[in-house]
């Protein structure tokens, strides 16, 4: 479904050149859910960017479904890959409802009779008719999520990018959008990408995962690895140990 | 008395059940915060007076403005059918005002209307496409920016000749350049955000996120910068009027009033007193509305 070879992103040029990803490969299987943990500027949520095309500086080769991708990204790529971001306060138009958020997207994606589909993708994320015409201010940080999960179904993506889904939410509510999440892939045979620093979070979400340091991937695993605590880079070791001693004293 | 209160709660849901019962609530939670601001609602009392007083102007004055009485000449305050007395040519003062609050309005509508939707395009695409268009944009911007208002509006007139249209249209030229400076920082904020990277996603072009998704974010503090600017607009206007580049004698507009008192402001202070208060009222009417309306709209505050 999506295979990404030796990606280098940057940032800047010359010498305020910084190098966010160095070298990646690793390639996610159709239906599979594949996570990439690390900790925070080490260039997992980079990754992201560069395959949707946010990132304006990269080389190496990301291909899509069997189609290699350019600078450029077509309305066929939206329609296949699709993101949901980090921090449901900020990646919601504060001006918009939910009903012009939806209808909006569904329009840009060229999808008929949008009244009622707008209504369907809120049944789908567990969002009422009763939300439909509320804005931003009007929501939970929760039911803010769910409005963003509701945009990034509405094309129909294969391939959904999520960016921390759940890291600015309370924990109540990370259970609730990590079980829609997993619901909406059974159902709809979705593909996921998932950053993420938490490693319970990944390991209940995800098949595989790759673990990165200062922009590289030191190290893939089966989720049983992470599971027995046993991988084999000592910094993806010394990750699981920070992870498990914080929950302990916790 | 009941049918108030289900109004009221119908307007004030959390739960809005069409586009327009949201924008209804919206716009009501909006009035309920202004009204909270006396200084607000008395200069909005005040603009709304105004109006009313250029609307029925023809009800409202006591005389015709242009009728002159040359054996009536220069009455003070009070005197007998004139109330505030009556200019070198025997004019109804009180009479001229009226009328000259139809110019004022004049004025202040098409500036309001050219000279912020000129810097919000300007500030817009200079901000979202960046790179050489924002940089030629924006000495453009610097240019006009470094000519004090008044002298390049004089230039304009100069050249464009006298008259309040090209009174108006030298003012918007000269105003145009900070709406731009404020459009362009906000889109700088906005363009990076989250949501405009998640409408880039589902395929939506430079044009529709400028106009659906960054105009919006930008209007707000655009239409408060327009109301404290109204009052420079309305003293440009006033001023281009008393130079005599502006509008032309006969016409009441309240600068060129207030150049015609000049010549008997030792005397007779009140020729030149009266228009002069009449100006500072409404400036300082739209500056307490935009102290108000800055309140209601600017985005930054948190519960927008």
């Amino acid at each position: 479904m999506l295979d990404i070879e030796n990606l280098n992103v940057w940032f800047g040029d010359g010498r305020d050149r910084v190098d966010a990803v160095k070298a990646a490969t690793f390639s996610v299987k159709q239906g599979e859910s594949f996570g990439l943990v690390g900790e925070s500027g080490s260039g997992k949520s980079t990754i992201l960017r560069a395959i949707t095309g946010l990132a304006p500086h990269w080389s190496g080769r990301i291909t899509v479904d069997g189609t290699d991708l350019g600078k450029r990204r077509d309305r066929a790529f939206y329609k296949k890959v699709q993101m949901v971001f980090q921090d449901p306060y900020a990646s919601l138009h504060p001006r918009h409802s939910v009903d012009q958020v939806l209808s909006e997207t569904l329009y840009l994606h060229g999808v008929g009779d949008i009244d009622k589909r707008v209504s369907t993708l809120l049944e789908d994320v567990g969002l009422g008719a009763r939300f439909r015409f509320r804005y931003p201010h009007q929501l939970s940080g929760g039911q803010r999520q769910r409005v963003a999960i509701a945009r990034a179904l509405a094309g129909e993506p294969k391939l959904l990018l999520l960016d921390e889904p759940t890291s600015a939410l309370d924990v109540s509510v990370q259970a609730e959008i990590l079980n829609l999440l997993t619901d909406l892939r059974e159902d709809r045979g979705l593909t996921y990408l998932m950053v993420s620093h938490d490693l319970p979070v990944v390991s209940h979400m995800c098949e595989r995962l790759a673990v990165m340091k200062s922009g590289e991937i030191v190290e893939m695993m089966g989720v049983e690895t992470l599971r027995k605590m046993t991988p084999s880079h000592p910094y993806s070791q010394s990750l699981l140990g920070a992870s498990v001693s914080h929950k302990i004293t916790a | 008395m009941s049918d108030v209160q289900t109004m009221r709660a119908w307007l004030l849901t959390d739960t809005p059940s069409s586009r327009r019962h949201a924008k209804l609530a919206s716009l009501y939670k909006g009035w309920l915060t202004l009204r909270s601001n006396t200084m607000a609602m008395f200069g909005l009392a005040i603009l709304v007076f105004l109006g009313l007083v250029a609307l029925f102007a023809p009800l409202l004055a006591p005389y015709d403005w242009m009728a002159q009485d040359l054996g009536n000449r220069l009455q003070p305050l009070g005197a007998e059918g004139h109330l505030l007395g009556t200019d070198s040519l025997g004019r109804d003062i009180l009479s001229r005002l009226i009328y000259g609050s139809r110019i004022t309005l004049y004025i202040v509508a098409l500036v309001a209307l050219i000279a912020p939707i000129a810097g919000l395009l300007v500030g817009t695409v200079s901000g979202y496409a960046g790179g050489w268009v924002d940089v030629v944009l924006m000495r453009i911007t610097d240019i006009f920016l470094a000519f004090p208002r008044l002298v390049l509006a004089l230039a304009f007139v100069a050249a464009l000749g006298a008259g309040i249209e090209n009174a108006v249209l030298a003012i918007s030229l000269t105003a145009w350049p900070p709406y731009a400076r404020i459009a362009r920082a906000e889109t700088l904020t906005i363009r990076s955000s989250d949501y405009i990277s998640a409408i880039r996603l589902q395929g939506a072009g430079p044009l529709r996120i400028i106009m659906k998704h960054i105009w919006p974010l930008c209007i707000s503090s655009l239409i408060v910068r327009v109301t404290l600017d109204m009052a420079g607009i309305i003293l440009a206007a006033a001023g281009l009027g008393f130079l005599g580049l502006g509008a032309q004698p006969p016409s009441p507009e309240w600068g060129a009033m207030i150049a015609e008192g000049r010549r008997f402001i030792l005397d007779h202070w009140w020729v030149a007193t009266m228009p002069g208060l009449a100006i500072f009222t409404v400036s300082l009417a739209f500056n307490l509305l935009g102290d108000g309306l800055r309140d209601v709209l600017d985005p930054k505050d948190g519960n927008q």
